[in-house]
């Protein structure tokens, strides 16, 4: 049997509610699969389940709040199932009983309300089993469908406004862990982004108004590559570090109405920079509106921040834990640049990157740094 | 379309990609992007969605022309009215 329990979504994260249940008992599962809803300090988030199998039991009630790595159902792998026959049996009964119920709710009952109250309920999305009337015999009047809607709205309302604030506390729990237990070390370098600008800029007149590509994709696929060099970056400190396969750039977006969210880019060393592009138009909006996936949270490896929008130079960050490094794009603006004993004026970016010094050293950072620019020079060969 | 009709597009699209502000609020020499505080990343979704509703393919080139209000509402009306 396996256990599907409640998902670590970074480091600050202790406890979750679980909001709501996408399957039930019966239902097949695969690899990928949304199946809940967990309202967490972040927003609610969706869970993916990383097995196949049938849905065996929801142990965790919808509303229930219960500490990361506790069973939130079981599931019963295609394995087991081939193995153990009679276990079967004892799903059906779940399914029946959820068929029953299903069924019993069906035929409603018979609802007076007036013709007023009536049309506003269904304009609305009002459910008027659930009104209790206030008119004669308990007729279900104009104003306690109104009634209904506000108490409707109302909630949401109040939840909006307790996320931004619930996002604040997230980052400040983990930026405090992180600064309590992390010695950091800081590196910063200018890159000449001459090339990397003239190449973006002849690639987009061959793209059409929707495709083109933003400076901060570029910069993404480069980190990525970079990093496949000095892979040491890439990694978790988690009793000694932990290299990672994987190259997934946590890429922080700020939230119009205050506070961050950082969705993985999986595998960015694997995709091209329109494939970069394109995650990022579909998590940029998703992230926006607090609507990311369990294993977008929870997957970075490293943190890319991109300060460069406004005049901002430069970005000193704080590592996220257990990751070992972040990396601050400034601005790109233009500055004397001298080279080859001869001054110009040049578009620079200011880059840089805090690490953990039990982790690696400056000179592992510099090398980082020295790959980062040497691609960003080359960028036809990316 | 007229001068007005096309500020009033410009601000309802404004509107959609950033709900928090007040695009209206905007005056004609504000630069649209730091005034309202949008990033290069909604700023493009922005420029898509003047393409979508006027078919008007604005290469990056361009970009610099159409930082406030009242050049935008320019560019627009000298790249209409050339097209017919």
């Amino acid at each position: 049997m396996i256990e599907f329990t409640m998902p670590s979504l970074g480091a600050d994260m202790e406890a979750g509610t679980l909001s709501e249940w996408l399957v039930k008992a019966g239902d097949k599962v695969k690899r990928g699969d949304i199946i809940a809803v967990v309202d967490t300090q972040k927003g609610l988030i969706d869970i993916e389940v990383f097995d196949e199998g049938v849905i065996q039991k929801l142990v965790t009630k919808e509303g229930e709040k219960v500490p990361v790595g506790s069973v939130l159902a079981l599931i019963l792998s295609d394995k087991e199932q081939g193995n153990v026959k009679e276990e079967k049996p004892e799903i059906s009964p779940i399914i029946e009983a959820k068929a029953t119920e299903k069924v019993a709710v069906v035929p409603p009952a018979r609802i007076k309300a007036s013709p007023l109250a009536k049309k506003i309920a269904s304009d609305q999305g009002i459910d008027l089993t659930n009104i209790k009337g206030t008119g004669e015999e308990g007729v279900i009047t104009k104003e306690d469908v109104e009634k209904a809607i506000a108490a409707k709205e109302k909630p949401q309302e109040v939840k909006r406004a307790a996320s931004s604030e619930t996002i604040r506390m997230a980052i400040a729990a983990a930026m405090s862990k992180s600064n309590k237990e992390i010695p950091h070390y800081y590196l910063q370098t200018k890159i000449d982004m001459r090339n990397s600008l003239n190449w973006l800029s002849e690639a987009n007149k061959q793209r059409s108004l929707k495709n083109r590509l933003l400076p901060v994709a570029l910069l993404l696929k480069a980190t990525a590559k970079a990093l496949t060099i000095v892979p040491d970056l890439n990694a978790y400190w988690e009793n000694g570090l932990q290299r990672k396969a994987d190259i997934n750039i946590g890429f922080v977006i700020s939230l119009r109405g205050g506070g961050l969210m950082i969705p993985a880019i999986h595998d960015g060393a694997k995709k091209s920079v329109d494939e970069i592009m394109a995650t990022l138009s579909d998590i940029i909006p998703r992230a926006r509106v607090m609507k990311l996936r369990s294993s977008e949270l929870s997957d970075s490896t490293i943190t890319v921040t991109n300060l460069g929008e406004g005049s901002v130079e430069t970005v000193f960050g704080v590592i996220y834990p257990p990751q070992v490094a972040i990396v601050g794009f400034g601005n790109i603006s233009e500055q004397p640049w001298a080279e080859n004993g001869m001054l110009d004026v040049r578009p620079v970016l200011s880059v840089t990157l805090a690490a953990d010094h039990r982790a690696t050293d400056g000179h592992i950072g510099s090398r980082f740094l020295t790959e980062l620019n040497n691609i960003l020079q080359n960028p036809e060969a990316i | 379309m007229t001068e007005q009709e096309i500020r009033q597009l410009i601000f309802q699209l404004l509107k959609k990609i950033a709900p928090d502000t007040e695009p209206e609020k905007l005056q004609p020499d504000d630069d649209i992007r730091h005034t309202l505080e949008i990033d290069s990343f909604d700023y493009l979704q922005f420029i898509v969605a003047i393409d979508e509703q006027l078919e008007l393919d604005i290469p990056e080139e361009d970009y610099g022309k159409i930082d406030t209000v009242k050049n935008m509402t320019n560019y627009i009306i000298s790249k209409k009215t050339k097209k017919v």
